[in-house]
Formats: structure tokens, sequence, C-alpha cells
């Protein structure tokens, strides 16, 4: 009974794991002066806490596959209550170690990487503040909650790119990433208002009334709405528009890689294994949901995201541009995976991912901590040999993302094509992602030459200078060489290892980089049963299934393949001169150029939506200024008018009248006092003549 | 024409003797001695009507033209009294020339 | 006919000395003048039965206030002026303002009763003074004791305006009679 309340225990008390990074994150905040040791130390012991209770979640899971609930009554609309909770399967499970996993290891990083810049403490508040959030949205029961949760993450997001906002580029970036997200966040929401119409309730599970469970999924199903959909498969999809902004699929992808200006830490905890596998986990969620056609459009969305993605990844010059873009590329396999083989298939893809990206996205910044903030691989070389154990680590990451044999990648991306390969609708996903994995070997095949291999060509001294120096000179610089960012100045200038503290989560990932694939081998499936709930077996038979070596044989060729031509443009002549063309380049100009333009996505969203918005906010300024200003204007102009007009009423006709009055009666007054003068004998005639006139007038009236 | 109409008449034509030299004359004296010709005039008018009026054995009219001439004796010596000042203050007795309380 | 000679003649000399009075161009003359007039008067009051009257105003027109205008007259010399023209427009005016007051007046009285009245007057009443002693006495004691005070006040009035000043520098003429008094 035990174990049993203690499996009881972690569940009931789940809401630790994202509550207790989000105090650390509030004490840190709330830290009057800098004080870098207790920061670190509180998120950093956080992370370290909400690890161990993931990990007893984790065995609690292990230990009982079933779906756990647990659901509190938040606040009363009217006489309803509206529910928010949390929930333990091995979904979750799985998610929250490598969350806490990752994250942990990317904060000690982050000690070590930000420890010369001015603003320490604030990075950690918001990482803290991130992870929490994160963990929030794995651990949600409710649609409502991890909303709420997904916006904190959105926001954190937002703060974390546009940590170094002096530069404009990074205040830009930040900016472009909360918007591109809240167009896919708002079609997220419309379909959450429209699932609690349809169900009303948000709880994913509660006693046979959550939206996911048999009795609102039946109802869903059985209404028809636009273009003959059934209302979940309109749900769903709109799901898929937050998923499509969240984890960078095509349309909304353009803000990934300007997501790089924030600092590298970031750039791997979020931007890699964390925030964006969020939209990938919500569908995986919301699965029961994702009718056939649903899951088509999602798989349709994912394999051309990926062959987008990669082909762009050929002509970039940033090494964080290059993974940004690989990123972007690997989602759109996750969601491939999601689309045509299911939940398993998919995450599996998302864990390996998260440790290798994670891990390479370490290494970059290792790389470019030791060339002193220099980003443009044309200005790197022969690394490998200052950086041994940077070089070592990256190797193992870089041959995971290809999908070396027996590296982790290779068994999830295997995974993923056998599944595509027998998907019964279209092949093309299939190619698409075969090319997509050509092409994933090539471009890291090509990074790898230009950084660790070959002649150095790190300029000495002024690094950010020259790099901007040079890059203007030639014609085909698309990338800038970005300038050196505030307080990341090292004092050494050649080339040098990171410190332990920076290396040893490299040497960590990397070893999981490699190991972590064989969890999930078909031989021994035990990821993808764990998902399903039941157990598994070592079985070698699991090899045996119809196309499935063939298949693993096809994917290893399509991976040397894409090593051998990266060998052939890049490895047999070494780049010499950080302004010598790229070898594809000579070969074919104008797609190069194209890919290194991005396609232009930008620009057409520039012309046409955000063209849209420029004029909409022109409009209504006109309006306010114009319409509305000119109402109140006019009100003003005719109460001044009125004001005026009794002023004048006032002055002239009151006061003027009056003064006229007075002025009259002294005029009056003046002309009477003139009867007086002066002389008595004028006095006694006029007595006289009063005499006889009033004589006169009695004795008129008595006449007759 | 009755003889109380005569001595009316002759009182009215003194009266207006005595007020044509009040107008006309400069000198402040001679507006005095008009102004007691029309006193007087006013006496024979009260003396003509105790005459001739209802009931004489009241002397009423005599009585009060007795105390008229009494009157007008203390007004003449007040009168020229003042006339004797002004005329020492403003070195002259004309009227036209004392005009000093005008307005 | 109501009107005896001697009234008639008694009205012109008291109206030709009126005349005189008012037209004349010595003072002197026009104060004799006007006590002829004065006198005409009394001769009338006697002609219609009021003894104590005439005999009042001679005593005190003729006898005191005549002969206070001629001492007024000859106090006030040295700025004697001369009689204006007699056809100046004030002379017009006051002369065409009496005729109009004459007017009215005459034409009153010929309007009235009385002009219309009976002829004949009854005889004077007999022997007055005794008459009119008891009614002053009895009658209008009161008037008579207020004239008395009136007579008072105004002698002292009069010989307070009309004391002379002592010439001395410049002092208020009314300061300089009260110290005159006082002294």
């Amino acid at each position: 009974m035990t174990a049993g309340s203690s499996q009881n225990w972690i569940v009931q008390n789940l809401w630790l794991i994202p509550a207790i990074p989000m105090v650390a994150a509030g004490l840190v905040a709330l830290m009057k002066r800098a004080n870098r040791g207790l920061a670190a130390t509180l998120a950093i012991g956080s992370m370290a806490v909400s690890l161990l209770l993931s990990l007893r979640a984790f065995a609690a899971a292990l230990a009982n596959p079933m779906l756990q609930v647990r659901n509190v009554d938040w606040m009363q609309f009217g006489d309803q209550w509206v529910q928010l909770g949390w929930l333990l399967d091995p979904l979750a499970a799985v998610m929250l170690v490598m969350v806490t996993f990752v994250g942990l290891l990317i904060f000690i990083y982050s000690v070590g990487y930000m420890a010369h810049d001015d603003n320490f403490t604030r990075f950690f508040c918001f990482l803290s503040l991130f992870a929490g959030a994160m963990l929030g949205v794995v651990i949600a029961n409710s649609l409502l909650l991890l909303f709420m949760c997904w916006e904190v993450v959105g926001l954190t997001s937002y703060l974390l790119i546009g940590f170094w906002f002096q530069r404009p580029a990074a205040a830009a970036a930040a900016k472009k990433a909360f918007i591109t997200t809240r167009v896919g966040d708002l079609g997220l929401l419309i379909g959450m208002v429209w699932l609690y119409s349809q169900a009303g309730t948000l709880l994913f599970y509660g006693n046979g009334n959550g939206c996911l469970e048999q009795r609102a999924l039946a109802a869903m199903a059985a209404h028809a709405t636009v273009a003959g959909m059934a209302v979940s498969t309109a749900i769903g999809l709109l799901i898929f528009c937050g998923a499509v902004g969240k984890s960078g699929q095509v349309p909304l992808h353009v803000w990934l890689p300007d997501a790089m200006e924030g600092p590298t830490p970031v750039s791997a905890l979020i931007h890699a294994a964390t925030m964006v596998a969020a939209g990938v986990y919500l569908v995986a969620r919301v699965y029961p949901l994702m009718s056939g056609s649903a899951l088509e459009v999602v798989a349709w969305v994912g394999a051309v995201t990926a062959i987008f993605a990669a082909c762009i990844a050929v002509a970039q010059n940033d090494i964080k541009r290059i993974l940004a873009y690989s990123t972007v590329s690997q989602l759109g396999y996750m969601m491939l995976g999601l689309g045509v083989g299911g939940v398993a298939v998919g995450m599996f893809h998302l864990i390996t991912h998260a440790f290798f990206k994670a891990l390479l996205f370490l290494g970059a910044g290792s790389v470019i901590h030791g060339c002193t903030e220099e980003q443009d691989i044309r200005n790197m070389g022969g690394l490998r040999k200052f950086m041994p154990v940077t070089f070592a680590a990256y190797t193992c990451g870089m041959l995971a993302l290809c999908g070396f044999p027996l590296f982790a990648g290779f068994w999830s991306k295997d995974a993923i094509l056998h599944s595509a390969h027998g998907w019964g609708i279209s092949r093309g996903p299939f190619y698409l992602g075969a090319i997509g994995a050509l092409l994933t070997a090539f471009y890291m095949t090509r990074q790898m030459y230009y950084v660790f291999f070959g002649q150095k060509r790190t300029p000495a001294a002024t690094v950010g200078a020259a790099a901007v120096a040079v890059h203007g000179a030639t014609e085909h610089a698309v990338e800038p060489a970005v300038s050196p960012r505030p307080g990341e100045v090292c004092a050494v200038e050649e080339p040098h290892e990171s410190p332990v503290v920076m290396t040893i989560p490299l040497a960590i990932l990397a070893v999981f980089a490699v190991l972590l694939g064989f969890v999930g081998t078909p031989a021994w499936p035990w990821f993808q049963n764990f998902l399903g709930g039941h157990g598994v077996t070592f079985d070698w038979s699991g090899f045996g299934e119809p196309g499935l070596m063939s298949l693993m044989l096809t994917s290893s060729l399509i991976v040397m393949l894409g090593l051998l031509l990266g060998w052939f443009f890049y490895g047999r002549r070494p780049i010499v001169h950080p302004t010598d063309e790229d070898a594809l380049e000579e070969l074919a100009p104008p797609v190069f150029s194209a890919l290194a333009h991005r396609l232009y996505v930008d620009e057409l969203y520039s012309v046409t939506v955000i063209a849209l918005a420029r004029f909409g906010a022109a409009f209504a300024s006109w309006l306010d200024r114009w319409i509305f200003g000119g109402a109140v204007r006019l009100v003003a102009w005719a109460v001044t008018g009125v004001s005026w007009l009794d002023a004048g009423v006032d002055r002239f006709v009151v006061n003027g009248g009056f003064d006229e009055g007075c002025r009259e009666l002294s005029r009056g007054g003046r002309l009477l006092s003139r009867l007086q003068n002066g002389r008595v004998q004028t006095y006694l005639s006029v007595i006289a003549a009063a005499l006889v006139v009033l004589g006169v007038w009695l004795l008129w009236g008595h006449r007759g | 024409m009755t003889p109380l109409a005569g001595c009316l008449l002759v009182s009215a034509l003194l009266f207006s003797i005595g007020l044509a030299g009040a107008l006309t004359r400069r000198n402040a004296i001679l507006v005095l001695a008009g102004i007691e010709l029309m006193l007087n005039a006013a006496n024979l008018n009260f003396i003509a009507f105790w005459r001739f009026g209802p009931n004489p054995e009241a002397f009423t009219g005599v009585m009060f033209v007795i105390f008229s001439i009494a009157v007008a004796a203390a007004e003449a010596a007040v009168g020229l009294a003042l006339i004797l000042a002004i005329y020492r203050h403003a070195r002259t007795s004309d009227v036209s020339e004392i005009a000093e309380m005008r307005g | 006919m109501g009107m005896t000679v001697s009234f008639l003649i008694l009205a012109i000399v008291t109206l030709a000395g009126g005349v005189a009075a008012m037209t004349l161009r010595r003072l002197v003359h026009c104060a004799l003048a006007l006590a002829v007039s004065f006198a005409g008067l009394a001769g009338l009051y006697l002609n219609l039965g009021a003894d104590f009257a005439g005999l009042a105003q001679l005593l005190v027109y003729v006898g005191a206030i005549a002969i206070l205008i001629v001492f007024a007259i000859l106090l006030t010399r040295s700025a004697e002026t001369e009689l204006q023209k007699v056809f100046s427009p004030a002379g017009v005016m006051g002369a065409l303002l009496a005729i109009g007051v004459f007017g009215v007046l005459a034409w009153a009285v010929l309007a009235s009763s009385a002009a219309r009245g009976a002829a004949a007057a009854g005889p004077a009443p007999s022997s007055p003074m005794r008459e009119i002693g008891f009614i002053l006495m009895q009658r209008y004691v009161l008037p008579l004791e207020v004239i008395a005070l009136m007579l008072t006040a105004a002698m002292i009035g009069a010989v307070i305006l009309a004391v002379r000043e002592k010439p001395l520098s410049a002092a208020s003429p009314r300061s300089e009679s009260s110290r005159e008094l006082r002294a």
C-alpha cells in the first residue's frame, strides 16, 4: 500500500513540478541587489528538485501506465465550476523527465556562458519562469490551463530572445517571434472556445466527462460542419494552428531563425529542445481529437516544412542559423511522424531531437564563446585542434542529427520514414522526408568542414568590425556577421576551449545522443510500448518486419550519400579565405543566392501581411486624427465661439450699456446743474414765470 | 367796479411794479426794496378783504397786517445787514456779480 | 362808484412812488421815493378804516425801514453801480414777466365774484383800538410773543452780521467776527 500511496502522493502533488521553478523565478525577481550566486543557486536548485520529482513521477508512470488525473475547482461561472487539473501518463512522464533534465544541464551551462553578462540574475529569473511554464504545459489536464502556460512560455520566449534588447535586431526578433506565434495562437484560441461550446468542458480527462473522452468525442465526430468536416476535425485543425505557430511549421516558421538573436543557452533550451516541441506535444496530447483528414494535413505540413527548411539551411553562413533551420526541418519531421505514424513515432523523435539539438546548440555556443563572439562559419576553421572536447561532442550530435546508423537520430528518424513509407494515402511525404535526410547530412557536413576542419581563418583582435568590413565587400553576404554581444567579451583572443562548467553538460548530452536511441529500436520498442501503455520484451524478430531492414539500409545509404557529397564539395579542398566563394555557390549561383535569401518568405510577408497591417494602422490613425479628433475640435471650436460671444456681450452690451447709462446720467446732471447759475434774480424770474403759467392754467379752467 | 376790485387791482399793480424792480435792478438794496413793495401789496390785499369782507369785527385782516409789518421789519433789518456783510466781503453790492453758489 | 377821490389820489401817489423807486438812477432818490410809496400806502390803510395798521405802517415802514435802506445805501456807497440800460435784455425780460403777472392777477380779480359783488360796502367798524388790544392779548397772544422773540433774534442776528471786522491779515471773516464778539 505504501507504494500505492506514495504513487498517489506524486500524482496529488504533481503541481509542485512547475510550481517550484516559478517560485524560484519570483524570488530571483524580487532580489534587491543582484546576487549572482543566489540567483544561479535558486534556479538550478529548483530545477534539480523538479528533476527529482519528475523522476519520481516517471517511476510512478512506469509502475502504473494508466492515466492518472487530479482535478480541482478553480472558479465559478454562475453555478458551474471551471476546473483545472493535471495528469500523469507515460507521455507526460517522458516529457517531464526530458524537459527537467535537459533544462538542468542548460542551466548549468548558462552559469559559464553568461558569466560576463551584467544581467545575469535577470537571465536566470526568466529561465526559471520559462521552465515552470513549460512544465505546466506538460502536465496540464485542461486545455485552459495548457493555454495559460502556453502563453507564459511565449512571453518568456519573447523576454529571452530580446534579452539584449539594446540591440535593435534582438528587439525586432523578439517582437517577430511573439507576433508570429500569436497568429497561430489565434487559431488555438478559436479552437479552444469552440471545443468548450461543443463539449461543455475543457478538461481532457475527468470521469468520462472530459473533452478527449469517448462521450464528447463521439458527439463531436457526429456533427458535421464547414466543408463536410466533422466538428472534431475542425477543432483539431484549429488547435494544430497553434502548433504550427509555436513549432515553426512552414507558413509561420519565419520567427525561429531570427530568434537566434537571443543568447545561445536560450536557443538551446527554448528553440531546440522544449518550447518548439510544445507544439508537437500539444498535437500529441489532443491526438484523440484528430481524425484521419486532420492527420493528413498535419503530415503534409510537416513534410513540406522538413524539406523547405533543409533547403534553406544549405546556404546559411551563421552557425546558429544553420542549426535553427535544422530545427525547423526536424520539427517538420516530428509533425510528419505524428501524422503518419501516431503519437509514439512523433514523440520518439522529439525526445531524441531534444538531446542532440541541445547538444549541437551548446556546442555552437562553446564555439562562439571560444572564438570571442564570432558566429560566421566563414571566419572559423580548424577549430578541432583548439577545442577538442567541443569537437567530439559536436560530432556526436551531428551524427545523431543526420541519422547515422546506431546513433539516436537514426532510430527515431527511421521510425518516421518507415511509417511514411507505409502510409496508405500517399508516398509523397516519404520522398520528401528522404530528400530531407539527404540534405540534412549534406549541410551538417558542410558546417563541420567550415567550422572544425581546414585552416584557421579567425581574424585576430577586433573580430566583429573586420568581419563586417570583409562581408560588406562581398556580393553574396546576406547574413552579416553579428556584432559582439554586450557583456560577452572574453579576454583571450585565440580560439580556446570553454570552461569546464560548459563542457561537462556537453559531454553528458553527447552520451545521451549516442545511446538514447536504443530505447526505441524495433528489437526492443520500449518507448513506443511505454507510451502505448503495455509491456515490452526484447525480441530480435522485431527487425524482421517486412520492409524494415531494407528501409533501414536505404536510409543509411542516403545518409552516407549526403556525407559523401558534403565531403566532395567542402572536404576535398580546404577553405582558405573567409571571402572564398562557397563551393555550391560556384556551381549554381542563382539557386544558392535564393536559398541564402531564405527563399524570400520574409519579403513576401513584408509586402502582403505587414503592408496590410500598416495600411490598417495608417487608416485608423487618420480616422482618429481627422474624424474623431475633428469632432472633438469642432466641439471645442463651438464652445470657444460661444464663450467669445458671451465675452463680447458681456463687455459691450452689459458693461457698455451700463457705462453708457451712467455717462448719460452724469451728462444729464451736468445739464441740470447749469440751471443753478447762482443769480437770485434768475430764480425769481423762474418763480414769476411759473406763477404766470399756473395762474393762466387755473383761470382757464374756471372760465365759463 | 366794486371798491374791493379797485383795491385789489391797485395791489396787483403795486405787486407787479415791485416784481419788475426786483427782477431788473442790479443793486441788492433795490432788490430788497422791490420785495418790500411786493410785501406791502399783499398787506393792502389783506386790509381790502378785511374791509369789504364778511366779518370786519373780528379784525382778522388787521392783525395779519400787523404781524406782517413786524416780520417785514425784522426781515429788512437782517437782509440789509446781510447786504452790508456781503458788500464788505465782495466789495460790491451788485447781485449779478455775486454768483458763487452756482451749479 | 365806490371809489372815492381820496382813494384814487392815494393810489396814484403810491403807485407813482413805487415806479419811481424802481426806476430812478440814484439810489438815494429811490429810497426816498420808496418812503413816499410807503406813506401813500399808510394813507390807503387809513382810508380803508384800518387805523392801527396805517399808523403802524407809517411808524415801521416809513420811520424805520426806509431809513434803514437809506443807511444801507450810504454804507455801501463806493460800489454804486450805474443803472443799466432800461432796454437791456434782462430788463425787458423782467418787465415782461411783471406785465404777465399783473395780467394774471387782474384777470383773476376781474373774473372773480369780487368784481361782480355788491357795490356798497359796509361802514367802517368803530373804535378799533380797544378791540385790537383785546384781541392781541387774548386771541393772538401767542403770535405776539413769538413775534417778540423773532424780533429779538432778528436784531441780534443783524448785529452779528453787520458788525465791522477789524482789518487783520489773512483770516476768514467768520472767525474774525466770532473773535470780535468774544472780545
